[in-house]
């Protein structure tokens, strides 16, 4: 059933837009590690429910632990940090990201691309969506003492925003965070600064969602997990408003549009996958320390992921959401109560539903991270749910983001070749 | 009056029953009675019960609880308390309960009201956020607003208009309630030999699955009970357990530390029961009341965010103070993120001042005690070296 078998590279095949992204991000961390001769203010906050707009109306370079966690897991760094933070203390059964960044401070605070972090002038802490940010920056302000300005982001419980959750998270920009930033940057909080960086979110923010809805095409042009990891990292972080954003994702939908008119198939790390045979949605973050491995069991397979949660976590573009310049402070509150995890289970399984349904997917698979309460915890009921509505198949696989000891390759091969099997089966039977 | 020990067999029995027979009763004693269900750690009780009907507070299954079904909701890595209610659930233990709310302690409860309404979508289930906001005009508005949300879906279960003297009236009971636990407290703490923890323990659980009046006269009557007696004082260390609030340990286990040499002196079992430090005003608007109060005198623990870092776990410290404690035990469900993420913080604040403490972890059905008993008794021991 496996599709030949290509020989391992030893370089991953870059597009044009992978390369852009790498100088953008690269670009950040310079910066990072800058700041001691620029002088510039350093701001730390999450990906889900991230301000970035507002923080770049003060001068301030953005520092995202998330992400230096999954680029030392990538790097397979993010082992030994890990277990220093358990060293000091921390438990075994808490996120892994919390700890990669505690260890990573403890050891000196280099990051990924072996740049010193800076310290933080503050602390965005935007609680939406996943309860560990609220500990995380708890505890980064007890090493720190630094300032620190809490967002609380209403989860969206019931499915629905209300006006009174919007208004809540507007008054606390008002009275909580900008004035924060501007004691801490010296600078005057513009709103028409803010409207003109929410333009190019929304610009960008057209560019993406045409991305990720390209995968309708068959075969798909792009994978929107393995694949989707690249193409969110600049709207999830640091460049989501600025005109790089909005240029990468012009370059990236102009790739895909000419991969579509060719009718290629996603670009792997090891070049174009040829023959799409399995069309499928994941939930769940992915496993960052063995990515490679992982993407492999699929595209050996021929499979192709469609459509990811995951690449919802830092909005969910897709079911129409774009920031607006003629409400600004509304629009950033809104986005981030929209964000995937920041939906109720019911939202979330309809969300799966729908994908599975308008990407003619072949089914579900879970990526359940055993340290990450916010995705797992109901994970299951959605899987039967899902299974239950669509009368496709799913299958269910566990592993940790950056943890390299709950990545067990052979099991998750296992599993992988048994879905696709099921998959087959299912094919056959007509169902 | 009755006696301490017919009290404690009392309360054991109510612990003991997953069926939760008692609120059934009160449910079917008069037609047009209603049960709300309700998962640690706070929700405004005072709006149920104004709105005539039962808070229940629901804490997993425990120890006799087999757990089948809910386990095939859950993965390993996650704590137990949500497969065990799953299971209360699913075998129709809670067939009874008219609406379910779920507060904002963490990802795992927060997912379970989801996974509620997807399994039963006839059942009103509510996930209550509270605000982390602590400024009245912003957290404390958004509150409000919430507050009264819950009082109008409570009206639509129950038919009853929730008036603001109900309002009061239920205030002044659960007044009456908190003020009664800490009294059960401090008495603890002034005599642990005559107040073991597994009994207050019992007491304060009772007050989850009985109407607040009764309760009220239970804890009442306890105290004037258990002082009648005169039970052996040892020379037991005296410690405070921290990080009990949601998932509950086996009573076994809180017996095993009190066997092992320690008195427990304070904890954070059922903070529900003593949420807040002062009396809720009744001289001005309900909602305003129960708002200001939850921003400005609600306990200290994991899942509210604490906005100034220069008393981060300081609660801690003055709690050892306050009851003359010699230690903490951390004791954690496993998978808990509030209490395993807050740890490492309130371990450092505890070093600053050289208070030792120690930690382990438990589930809901920990059978093995042994461990326990070694780890906290050398923990006591230890104490008495070197105090
Ligand atoms: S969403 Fe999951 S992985 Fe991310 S910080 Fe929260 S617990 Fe950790
Ligand atoms: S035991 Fe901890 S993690 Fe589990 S539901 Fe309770 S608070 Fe959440």
């Amino acid at each position: 059933m496996s599709a030949p078998q290509r020989k391992p590279s030893t370089d991953v095949q870059k597009d044009a837009s992978m390369a852009k992204q790498k100088a953008m991000i690269d670009g950040n961390f310079d910066r990072l590690g800058n700041v001691k001769n620029t002088g510039e203010k350093v701001s730390y906050t999450f990906v889900p429910g991230n301000l970035n707009e507002l923080i770049m109306c003060f001068d301030m370079v953005g520092n995202y632990p998330e992400i230096n966690a999954i680029q030392n897991g990538l790097r397979k760094k993010s082992g030994g940090m890990i277990m220093e933070a358990e060293k000091w203390g921390h438990s075994e059964d808490v996120c892994t990201y919390v700890k990669a960044d505690i260890g990573m401070m403890r050891k000196g605070n280099i990051g990924p691309t072996g740049q010193p972090i800076p310290e933080p002038d503050i602390l965005m802490l935007s609680y939406t969506g996943c309860y560990t940010f609220l500990k995380w920056f708890e505890l980064l302000r007890h090493d720190y003492k630094c300032e620190t300005a809490m967002l609380h982001v209403p989860y969206t419980g019931d499915g629905v925003i209300t006006k009174a959750m919007t208004d809540y998270v507007v008054k606390q920009l008002k009275e909580e965070v900008i004035p924060k930033y501007e004691k801490v940057s010296g600078v005057k909080f513009d709103i028409d600064r803010l409207r003109e960086n929410l333009a190019h979110s929304a610009k960008a923010e057209d560019d993406f969602v045409w991305v990720l809805e390209s995968a309708k095409n068959k075969p798909s042009p792009i994978d929107a997990y393995f694949g989707g990891i690249y193409y969110i990292g600049p709207i999830f972080t640091a460049f989501r408003g600025t005109d790089l954003a909005v240029d990468y994702y012009k370059t990236l939908r102009a790739e895909i549009e000419e991969r579509i008119r060719k009718g290629q198939g996603p670009i792997t790390p090891e070049g174009e996958m040829k023959n799409e045979k399995y069309r499928i949605v994941t939930e769940g973050p992915p496993n960052y320390t063995s990515m490679r491995e992982f993407w492999k069991m699929f595209y050996d397979e021929g499979a192709v992921v469609v459509a990811s949660t995951y690449t919802k976590v830092g909005g969910t573009y897709d079911f129409g959401f774009r920031h607006d310049p003629s409400r600004p402070l509304e629009s950033l509150a809104e986005y981030c109560m929209h964000c995937y995890t920041n939906r109720n289970l019911p939202e979330r399984t309809r969300m799966l539903e729908t994908y599975i349904n308008d990407y003619e997917a072949d089914g579900l698979l879970i990526n359940s991270i055993k340290s990450c309460n916010s995705f797992a915890a109901g994970e299951l009921m959605m899987m039967r749910e899902v299974e239950k509505r669509t009368g496709k198949p799913a299958a269910f696989v566990e592993t940790d983001l950056v943890d390299p000891r709950y990545f067990s390759a052979a099991n998750v091969k296992n599993r992988l070749e048994s879905y696709f099997q099921m998959i087959d089966q299912k094919r056959r039977a007509g169902v | 009056m009755a006696t301490r020990e017919e009290i404690t067999n009392r309360c054991q029995a109510l612990y003991d029953d997953l069926d939760f027979t008692a609120a059934r009763k009160w449910k079917d004693a008069e037609p047009g009675r209603h049960v709300i269900g309700y998962m640690p750690m706070y929700v405004p009780r005072e709006i149920i019960h104004a709105a005539g009907m039962m808070p229940l507070g629901i804490l997993g299954g425990g120890d006799q609880l087999e757990v089948i079904q809910g386990d095939a909701y859950y993965q390993s890595y996650i704590c137990r308390i949500p497969r065990s209610t799953i299971e209360l659930l699913l075998t129709d233990r809670l067939d009874f309960v008219d609406g379910m709310l779920f507060p904002s302690i963490c990802d795992v409860i927060r997912n379970l009201s989801g996974m509620w309404k997807l399994l039963r979508p006839d059942v009103y289930a509510h996930y209550f956020d509270v605000p982390q906001n602590y400024m009245r005009d912003v957290g404390g508005e958004f509150y409000i607003h919430e507050l009264n949300v819950l009082k109008e879906d409570l009206e639509k279960i129950s038919g009853n208009k929730v008036t603001n003297e109900a309002l009061k009236n239920s205030i002044e009971l659960y007044n009456e309630n908190r003020r009664l636990t800490r009294k059960l407290y401090k008495f603890r703490a002034d005599y642990p030999w005559l107040a073991p923890s597994s009994e207050v323990y019992l007491i304060n659980r009772a007050g989850m699955v009985i109407p607040v009046e009764d309760h009220n006269i239970l804890i009442t009557d306890y105290i004037d009970a258990a002082k009648q007696e005169d039970r052996p004082k040892r020379d037991n260390s005296r410690v405070v357990i921290s990080g009990s609030f949601c998932e509950q340990p086996p009573i076994n286990l809180i017996k095993s530390i009190e066997i092992s040499g320690c008195y427990v002196v304070d904890d954070d079992y059922m903070l529900v029961n003593r949420w807040f430090a002062k009396p809720v005003p009744t001289d001005i608007d309900p909602m305003q009341a129960l708002s200001y109060t939850f921003l400005e005198a609600s306990v200290k623990m994991p899942s509210c965010f604490e906005p100034n870092e220069d008393i981060k776990g300081q609660f801690l410290v003055d709690l050892v103070r306050e009851t003359n404690a010699e230690g903490v035990i951390f004791a954690a469900a496993s998978f808990c993120d509030p209490a395993l993420l807050e740890r490492p913080i309130l371990q450092d604040v505890l070093n600053q001042v050289d208070i030792p403490h120690i930690s382990f972890k438990y589930a809901e059905n920990t059978g093995q005690m042994q461990p326990i008993r070694e780890q906290a008794g050398t923990f006591a021991d230890s104490i008495k070296l070197w105090s």
